[in-house]
Parts: C-alpha cells; sequence; structure tokens
C-alpha cells in the first residue's frame, strides 16, 4: 500500500545552522536536507545564512559557495552549471528543478532544498537513479532500422519529419519531471514515469526509425504506459519547458490508431 | 549504530535493467483506456437526459414513472445508463485499485471484488427499470 508516513529512520530532524558572518546585509536562509550514511543518523535540514551581494544569482551559486566557504561536507551533483548535464536536478521550495537555472530571487523567504523525491538517497543531495536509468535502457534509446544507410551519407529527414522531434530530443534527462509524478511515486517499479515515455517517443516519432511498431507493442501495458493519468506534474515542472504528458498522449493516440 | 541505518537488507541482486524489463508488456490496456473515455462521453448526454427527467418525474406516483419508462425509448436510455455508469465505475475504480493497493494478492481480489459488486449492483438496476417498466 501506499504509505503516508515516512518511516522512523527517514523522519527529518532539525540540523545545524551556520551564521551569516558578520556584517552581511543581505541574508537569505538555505535549509538544506543532509543525510550520510555512514554516521547512522537520521536525515536532519541543516540552515545555511548566506549573504546574497556575495553570491552568484542561481541557486547553484549558493550550493558551490556553501560548500566551498562554509561546509565542505554538503554533498550534490553539478557539472555543466547552465541547464544542459541534468546533473544539479533537485527540489528547491517544493518544486523539482535545475538549481542551476533557478534564481534565487525566485524564491521567497527561505530557499528549502530536497533531494529529488520519491528515489533512494545516496547522501545529502544525490539520489540514486539505477532504476529510471535502467528503464530508459529498456525502451532502446537508439535508431533501429533494417534498411542499411545510404553508403555515401546519413539517413536523410525532410524538414517536415525532423520537426516532429521538436519538443522531444532536448530532453536532459535530469528526471524532474519522473520524480514530480505521483504515479511514478506509487508504481515506478512498474511505470516507466514521463521522462522515460517521452524518450520512448522521440525514437516512435522519428521518421529514420523502422521498429515503431515493436516498440509500441512494448508499450502497450496496463503498468508500463497507462499508469498515466495525465495529472500534469510533469509538464509543469520540467525546467527545459517540455511537455512530457503531451508525449504520453501521442503514445495512446498511436497505439489506438493502429486498432481503429 | 543500528542495524536500521544501514544501507537496506538486500533481497534482491538481479540487475536494474532486468527489473525494468520484467515480465514485459501485457499488450494490453489500451481497451481499458478507450472504454473509460467512451463511456465517460456516453454518459455526459445520458446523466443530463437522467436529471431532466428526475426532475420532471418529482412528485409523479409510481404510475407515472412506469408509464414514463414503459416507451422503448425512455427504457433503452435508461438502461444505456444504468449499463454505463457500472463499466464506467468498474474501469475506474479498477485504475483507483492497481494504482494504490500493491499487493498482488491483495491486489486481485480488491479487483475481482470490486467488479463482482458492480455487476451485481448493475443487475439490480437493470432488473429494477424492466420491473417498472415493462
Amino acid at each position: 500500500m501506499v504509505a503516508f508516513n515516512l518511516p522512523a529512520n527517514s523522519r527529518i530532524g532539525q540540523g545545524k545552522t551556520f551564521k551569516a558572518p558578520a556584517g552581511a546585509k543581505n541574508v537569505r536562509e538555505f535549509k538544506i536536507y543532509r543525510w550520510n550514511p555512514d554516521d547512522g543518523k537520521n536525515p536532519q535540514m541543516d540552515t545555511y545564512e548566506i549573504d546574497l551581494d556575495a553570491c552568484g544569482p542561481m541557486v547553484l551559486d549558493a550550493l558551490i559557495k556553501i560548500k566551498n566557504e562554509v561546509d565542505p561536507t554538503l554533498t550534490f551533483r553539478r557539472s555543466c552549471r547552465e541547464g544542459i548535464c541534468g546533473s544539479c536536478a533537485m527540489n528547491i521550495d517544493g518544486g523539482n528543478t535545475l538549481a542551476c537555472l533557478k534564481p534565487i530571487e525566485e524564491v521567497g523567504g527561505a530557499v528549502r532544498i530536497n533531494p529529488l523525491p520519491h528515489m533512494p538517497v545516496v547522501k545529502d543531495l544525490v539520489p540514486d537513479l539505477s532504476q529510471v536509468y535502467a528503464q530508459l535502457r529498456s525502451i532502446e534509446p537508439w535508431l533501429q532500422a533494417d534498411s542499411p544507410a545510404p553508403p555515401d551519407g546519413e539517413r536523410l529527414q525532410s524538414k517536415e519529419e525532423r520537426a516532429k522531434l521538436d519538443g522531444l530530443w532536448e530532453c536532459i534527462l535530469c528526471f524532474c519531471c519522473s520524480t514530480a509524478c505521483p504515479s511514478y511515486w506509487w508504481n515506478g517499479d512498474r511505470y516507466l514515469g514521463p521522462a522515460v515515455l517521452l524518450q520512448a517517443y522521440r525514437w516512435i516519432a522519428d521518421s529514420r526509425d523502422e521498429r515503431t511498431g515493436e516498440r509500441l507493442d512494448a508499450l502497450e501495458d496496463p503498468f508500463k504506459l497507462y499508469r498515466c493519468h495525465t495529472i500534469m506534474n510533469c509538464t509543469d515542472t520540467c525546467p527545459k519547458g517540455l511537455n512530457p504528458a503531451k508525449a504520453i498522449g501521442s503514445i495512446k493516440q498511436l497505439i489506438l490508431e493502429r486498432q481503429v | 549504530m543500528s542495524d536500521s541505518h544501514k544501507a537496506p537488507h538486500v533481497d534482491m541482486l538481479r540487475s536494474p535493467l532486468g527489473r525494468a524489463r520484467g515480465l514485459g508488456s501485457a499488450r494490453a490496456g489500451s481497451h481499458h483506456w478507450w472504454a473509460q473515455r467512451l463511456t465517460a462521453i456516453a454518459l455526459v448526454p445520458l446523466t443530463l437526459w437522467f436529471i431532466c427527467g428526475a426532475i420532471r418525474m418529482t412528485g409523479a406516483s409510481r404510475a407515472e414513472v412506469a408509464d414514463w419508462l414503459s416507451s422503448p425509448l425512455t427504457l433503452t436510455l435508461m438502461l444505456a445508463l444504468v449499463i454505463g455508469t457500472f463499466h464506467h465505475l468498474q474501469l475506474g475504480l479498477q485504475i483507483v485499485i492497481e494504482d494504490y493497493v500493491h499487493k498482488e494478492s491483495t491486489r486481485l481480489t480488491a479487483v475481482l471484488a470490486m467488479k463482482a459488486a458492480c455487476i451485481l449492483l448493475a443487475l439490480a438496476c437493470i432488473i429494477s427499470v424492466l420491473r417498472l417498466g415493462l
């Protein structure tokens, strides 16, 4: 059954407070989820007071400042700091997004930061994404065609065919959407989730791919696909402004189309 | 350090990919999804028609209601409403149970019990309508 309470060893306690340096004028609190698998303690929310006058504009800037100057034990993933790698996906102010694209200014009051919801936590803000990566692999996200590629060049697409991939190819696989989806929270072991289904549709919609039918076969399942109830949290939260719910709708439409 | 804080007990060493593929696709679900949408659309006019009929019959005697129901059109629409409602109900409740009940034996029992209840209630409604209308 769905659990409404956290298990005893997951309950979040009050953590330490790191005061702002004396003389700081533009101070903002950052309340950050901390959990260390090695110390045997429950998770806790640590509070860091940061002088925004001495900090970059994005939430990731604040996290890097904390790690560099205040508390080097704070653990999080980051790489490109410009919204293209998907590493710094986390829950900021109650919504999943990329820390590097989220301006601190957009958050009113204390900035609450948690790891992506409903994923096992490795440490602090680092979630274990093995399951979603495996689910992505299970939909075979690569071009599959029996016709050999032309010997003198690439497989061609018309401009119209290529346009069908717009809104799909931009996905950076940060999994903000999948971890915002209640259906994925309750049935993530069987439901593929919005990110993986958007990727599946990216290959279904690709004019160069010749396995469309097999791809639809593999998705036509009460749990893999039809756990989507068009809740739209995915589209609402996507930091790249994509629409996974629409892609899922298109898959359902194609499965119907081949029956009628 | 207490045991409860260590990594969870590993009872499965199957690879993540093996678990993600699971038992494969059931090649089903589209019919359920489509039927749920079709019954939803059909129930909009049927329900409005029924509400109008019920308002018109306010304060009517049993004989007057029986007379209204005895028209073939009214009887057909009434039976369509009953069948559509219970079909839609069991489709929707099945989704709710599958969403929230995770233990396989409990889920199967709950789905079967719910479907049996829907069938029995639908039959009771159909028989009542027919007894009154025929």
